[in-house]
């Protein structure tokens, strides 16, 4: 009896915090959007029934526990089937409960909110395209002001924290570099793919959950009604670092979005310039490009975590030729190599801009061990010329 | 069916002894043992696996594994858990059990029946050897896509995918060769008088399973040698970029994904009513309607897959379809639980062990099938889907409903296999603990799933730290608790109070006709049933 008691404990917590709005550690996270207000209501209407029917029946069986017991001298009905009118009643009742619910009860509702939920288009005041990559999110806006805006959304949690060498901050694997920016109470289009395997863009307090899918295009909604900062992760399993791609989303009011719209525009403008730069600026923006995007597998030192992920000290790959003699970058190369990528390895040419990859590669050639190579500084313009 | 068949099997053997015994023997109390020890052994082996990642989940940070071993453990434990404890025990109570209840003196097939078990083996140890072979530098370790198999993600991986779908398609060799042999042994074999529908539960169970497994099975191993060519032979069924789709691989992992869970429920629901009635001392209640049941179940077993990815993008019509597909299996669930409960009521209930893992049963598998109605609710869905909600559902239906099912079993059966009475103490001290931990592990996985916890990952946002410290100390009682049940199995083999032939006082049925333990071969002479 005594897990009866304590699972019958456990749902009576289940079922106080239903109406408890106010703490949602039992329940869905408060709900941002009209989506995920509507699926906070599904959810608690159908717990509340699956209740009833749950705590219904378990008392029929309690009560059939202790009162038809051979050590109460119970002696035994023998009914095998239901044979009178009222019996076959009373067989029909708990197929006839369950079919109300499932197609009145809850399937009405559940039909709105499907098509509310698929219907991504009407009234969409903009579109926005998140892709998916092993293991960050990259965005980008397609229309309106802000068309052209587009940046990468890395993981800021420190490896210290990870591996409790350090105090662990707030929101411990739930902070990015970038935050996706969006205006309050508008519909926002989401178009969704991956550029490698699939990813799941999911933040809670938002109710939309779609997977990205690497050549196909998905799509979603949502329209935010609440400032504020809202946070998230990847939910489709992607590999080692599942773990440590998260959303963070900012909405803001629409004079505050513009704002950022046109500060963002200009900081873009500002770093797609091709300049030529000096060995210690490339090693320095390089050191900063490889330890937010390369450092999960190639490790921080350059020891890799072979034989999956290989050493970058010593590669040969690192030590050898980038350009060939026709001045053309050499396939299977470094610069091929990051470019278009290969296996695991992930292609960053759309990713990173021309400076971020000469730096990471004159990086990769000048520290972790590998001074010696050939080629040992490689040039913004350089890697713009390779890309056409 | 001849009844003339029978000779005096007890004197022209000389059955080889030690290894050669159970590597040569065709008799299906011998397999079935086989295959319950099988079963017991990789449940421990799934177990302290999955023990591992709730140590490093007990809280925040990254203590004891890197991501990738992680995310390599838990897809092993789902494939061990899957196909090599749950299914081989539910095989192994059809061999020992499914002869004795209808009247038959062995399997119909029992060469086959013998290859059947000794596939399992090599297939355990190709699923688990990249392990072994990662500490000596050899590949990158075991398959750690999770045990779904998902490209774009598995074609990426290591050698552990390919020795994951090599291991694959030997299972499914296995369970369709035992699914053909089930279902020749009953359509052939059982007693004279013995209608279809005189058959016990148990039987019809495993009937239904069988046919569903020679369905699904063959479409898995396609789905996998399409991802083994897709790996190695240049093919693009899954990739976009040659023309496949990577989503087209859920469909047809699912086809088989979802009949599976029935596959694993529908002999627990075959045997369940038996102890029910058993324990009642009352006769099971609506038998026809069970079984129309049963089938009614493995029906639209076939026709609901793709709700286990809702959020990979369909069209409307196909959500709806597959939404209100889903929510109807509860009708034929709700009247094998109005079954299962009428069986009780009134009766002369008496709560050995056995009846105690029947009854926590009912209450803990009520809860996963409740939960799997709501998961069936597409927008719903949305926010359950591939969080920890989720994996607290189908644990009250594969661990509850399934692995609990089958320890009321075994319970159940083994002073008839035997010979034996088990410790009665013990064995109520394994259920309540085992009842017990399970739900303190489980229930905190509900809230952290509702609270944005997505599953299969490695490390946790602080906000979910305390449910994950309460699931992992339980989780660890739950496993030592296994330890329990071990030992009493070990001490009933051994010895005790001798089992006398119907063991139960309620027990009905022809399997309690014949001695215990039961002899070599079964029957001798073939029972007339009326």
């Amino acid at each position: 009896m005594q897990v009866l008691k304590k699972i019958g404990l456990g749902l009576a917590a289940m079922l106080t915090s239903l109406n408890a709005f106010a703490d949602y550690s039992w329940n869905f996270p408060e709900p941002v959007t009209p989506m995920a207000l509507d699926t906070l209501h599904v959810h608690n209407k159908f717990m509340l029934i699956t209740m009833v029917i749950f705590v219904v029946v378990l008392a029929i069986m309690i009560y059939s526990i202790f009162s038809h017991r051979k050590s109460k001298g119970y002696k035994p009905v023998a009914d095998k089937a239901p044979s009178t009118v009222i019996e076959i009643f009373w067989v029909l009742v708990p197929f006839v409960i369950l079919l109300l619910i499932d197609f009145v009860i809850m399937g009405i509702p559940a039909y709105h909110s499907v098509v509310m939920m698929e219907d991504t288009r009407d009234k969409a005041t903009m579109v926005i395209k998140v892709t998916g990559s092993q293991w960050r999110w990259q965005y980008e806006y397609l229309d309106g002001d802000a068309q052209g805006i587009k940046f990468v959304s890395n993981l800021t949690t420190t490896a210290d924290q990870q591996h409790n060498a350090a105090d662990k901050g707030e929101n411990y694997l739930l902070e990015v570099d970038n935050h996706l920016v969006l205006p309050v109470g508008e519909k926002v289009r989401i178009l969704m793919t991956a550029s490698d395997v699939l990813h799941n863009w999911w933040v809670p307090q938002f109710g939309s959950s779609r997977v990205a899918v690497p050549g196909f295009i998905r799509e979603t909604w949502v329209q935010v009604d609440k400032a504020g900062t809202y946070r998230g992760q990847c939910k489709e399993l992607c590999g080692k670092g599942h773990g440590y791609m998260p959303v963070v989303v900012d909405a803001v009011p629409m004079d505050e979005y513009k704002v950022w719209v046109a500060a963002k525009k200009a900081e873009i403008a500002k770093a797609g310039e091709i300049k030529e730069m000096t060995k210690e600026d490339l090693v320095a923006q390089g050191k900063a490009v490889y330890e937010k995007n390369c450092a999960v597998c190639h490790q921080v030192n350059g020891a890799g975590l072979p034989p999956a992920f290989p050493a970058m000290t010593g590669s040969k790959i690192a030590l050898g030729p980038v350009f060939g003699a026709d001045g053309k970058y050499l396939k299977d190369g470094h610069l091929d190599r990051l470019l278009n990528g290969k296996g695991v390895m992930p292609a960053w040419k759309s990713t990173l801009n021309d400076t971020e990859i000469a730096a990471v590669i004159t990086y990769e050639r000048q520290a972790l061990g590998n001074s010696a190579s050939v080629d040992p500084i490689i040039q913004p313009a350089q890697v713009q010329a390779a890309r056409q | 069916m001849s009844t003339t068949t029978v000779a005096n099997h007890e004197e022209h053997h000389d059955h080889p002894t030690g290894i050669m015994r159970w590597l040569t023997t065709t008799n299906h109390k011998d397999i079935g043992t086989m295959y319950l020890t099988f079963s017991l052994v990789m449940f421990l082996v799934g177990g302290s696996m999955i023990l591992g990642i709730r140590a490093e989940l007990f809280k925040p940070g990254l203590q004891l594994m890197n991501p990738d071993f992680f995310n390599q453990l838990i897809g092993v434990h789902a494939l061990i858990m899957i196909f090599a404890a749950l299914m081989p025990a539910a095989t192994g109570f059809a061999n020992w059990m499914l002869p004795l209840q209808i009247g038959a003196p062995d399997m119909a097939l029992p060469r086959l029946n013998n290859w059947g078990f000794w596939l399992l083996p090599p297939s355990a140890i190709l699923l688990t050897l990249p392990f072994t072979l990662a500490l000596f530098g050899i590949g990158d370790g075991a398959l750690a896509t999770g045990w779904t198999f998902y490209p774009p993600l598995s074609i990426q991986g290591g050698i552990g995918v390919d020795f994951a779908i090599f291991a694959i398609h030997l299972l499914g060799i296995s369970s369709v060769l035992g699914s053909i042999n089930i279902i020749v042994t009953l359509f052939n074999m059982r007693a004279p008088g013995m209608t279809l529908m005189k058959m016990p539960m148990f039987a019809w169970g495993w009937l239904i399973t069988a046919f569903l497994l020679i369905a699904t099975i063959p479409v898995l191993a396609g789905a996998v040698t399409m991802l083994l060519t897709d790996r190695h032979f240049g093919t693009h069924f899954f990739n976009a970029a040659g023309g496949g789709d990577p989503i087209m691989f859920q469909h047809l992992f699912w086809f088989f994904g979802h009949p599976e869970v029935y596959i694993l429920l529908l002999p627990v629901w075959g045997f369940i009513p038996q102890i029910l009635q058993t324990f009642s001392r009352k006769p099971m209640y609506g038998y026809k309607a069970q079984v129309y049941s049963l089938w009614a179940i493995g029906a639209l077993a076939v026709v609901v897959w793709a709700h286990h990815f809702f959020t990979a993008g369909m069209p409307v019509p196909a959500l709806l379809y597959f939404m209100y597909s889903t929510m109807a299996i509860s009708l034929p669930l709700a009247v094998l639980f109005f079954c299962w409960i009428k069986t009780m009521w009134k009766g002369s209930m008496t709560f050995e062990t056995p009846m105690l893992f029947a009854v926590g049963w009912i209450i803990l598998f009520g809860i996963g099938g409740l939960t799997g109605l709501v998961l069936a609710d597409v927008a719903a869905d949305a926010q359950y889907h591939n969080s920890y909600f989720v994996v607290a559902h189908f644990h009250y239906t594969l661990f509850a409903g399934g692995i609990m099912g089958i320890m009321a079993g075994v319970y159940y059966w083994l002073p008839k296999m035997t010979g034996n009475m088990y410790d009665e103490k013990l064995g109520k001290w394994h259920f309540w603990l085992t009842a017990i931990s399970f739900n303190l592990t489980f229930i905190p996985q509900f809230f952290v799933g509702l609270a944005g916890m997505p599953r299969r990952i490695p490390d946790y946002a602080l906000q979910f730290a305390e449910f994950n410290m309460i699931s992992s100390i339980s989780a660890f009682a739950l496993g030592l608790s296994q330890l329990l049940f071990v030992y009493v199995i070990i001490k009933c083999v051994k010895g005790g109070k001798k089992a006398t032939d119907k063991v139960w006082e309620g027990a009905e049925g022809l399997e309690w006709t014949l001695s215990s333990p039961p002899p070599y071969h079964s029957f001798t002479e073939q029972p007339i049933v009326k």
